[in-house]
């Protein structure tokens, strides 16, 4: 796989990655829907924890998860320890208000490969979408 | 009135009202989705709008739940940092420092300033929108200085 400097340059390797935003906030599930679209991504966006567990039951799997913390039924924190102990590998990012770094932290103890502060910027999904591809061609070397 | 419209929109930057991230709005904004800032702005007011209710509801209860009222700010902050509302987003900081000291009266009093914040906001941007529809489409806009 071609990297390119940006992700943008590179939508069409950000194409065939699948992604899952898990918000409650209409706004922000607006937000980062249209930031992933800005990258060449199509996200699947769900309101809760529990739809994002759900999913990974009946098989549906993630390049990407997008998974914000403070959810009603299921938490970020509650769904990403879920999604790890039943086996899930995609690359899971918090995404939080609460920015306290003991509260970061408990979040990534649940098992996030990155936890970041909202909002997100576009720095941030490239520097996401670059960790991914890289992650990628590592696999595919191996 | 291209150059009425950016004057206005860099006041609202110089002026404090807005930050980075609404800029970073106006960069998705794109032919596909022509409106996409306006349509966000407007979301945000409506969803925002059920949080401040919720605040003043919980404001008229004595004693303060100080640990709802925070969990309320802590939302209504995350979509105010979101369409990059600075002052409104300050204002919100303050409030929740104020919870977490059992400040009822630096919560009422910052509450107050709020409001004011976030409505005058709310009343620059409907202008910006208006002038910008009339204006027509214009380039992606320079990221203030």
């Amino acid at each position: 796989m071609v990297l390119g400097n940006d992700a943008s340059s590179s939508s069409l390797s950000n194409k065939n990655l699948s992604v899952l935003v898990v918000d409650d906030d209409p706004l922000i599930r607006m937000l980062h829907d249209n930031y992933l679209k800005h990258f060449g991504l199509k996200p699947l966006v769900v309101e809760n924890g529990k739809e994002a567990v759900d999913l990974f039951q009946l098989g549906t799997s993630f390049d990407l998860i997008l998974m914000d913390k403070e959810m009603p039924i299921m938490n970020g924190v509650e769904a990403t320890k879920a999604l790890r102990d039943m086996g899930a590998t995609s690359m899971i990012v918090g995404v939080t208000s609460r920015g306290s770094p003991s509260e970061m932290q408990a979040f990534m103890e649940a098992g996030l490969d990155f936890c970041f502060e909202k909002p997100l910027t576009f720095d941030m999904i490239d520097f996401i979408l670059k960790e991914l591809n890289v992650n990628d061609d590592d696999d595919t070397n191996n | 009135m291209r150059r009425q419209l950016q004057t206005m929109r860099k006041s609202l930057f110089d002026q404090g009202y807005l930050d980075e991230q609404f800029v970073q709005l106006e960069e998705l904004q794109d032919d596909a989705n022509p409106n996409f800032v306006e349509e966000v702005v407007t979301l945000y007011y409506r969803d925002s709008g059920r949080i401040i209710l919720n605040i003043e509801q919980a404001l008229e209860r004595k004693p303060f739940d100080f640990n709802k009222l925070d969990a309320y700010m802590h939302q209504f902050k995350g979509s105010s940092s979101s369409i990059g509302a600075k002052k409104v987003k300050a204002e919100s900081t303050l409030f929740r420092e104020y919870c977490r000291s059992r400040n009822g009266e630096g919560c009422m009093r910052t509450f107050q300033q709020l409001k004011k914040e976030y409505a005058t906001l709310r009343r620059k941007l409907e202008a910006y929108f208006q002038l910008a529809r009339q204006a027509g489409p214009v380039e992606t806009a320079c990221r203030p200085k």
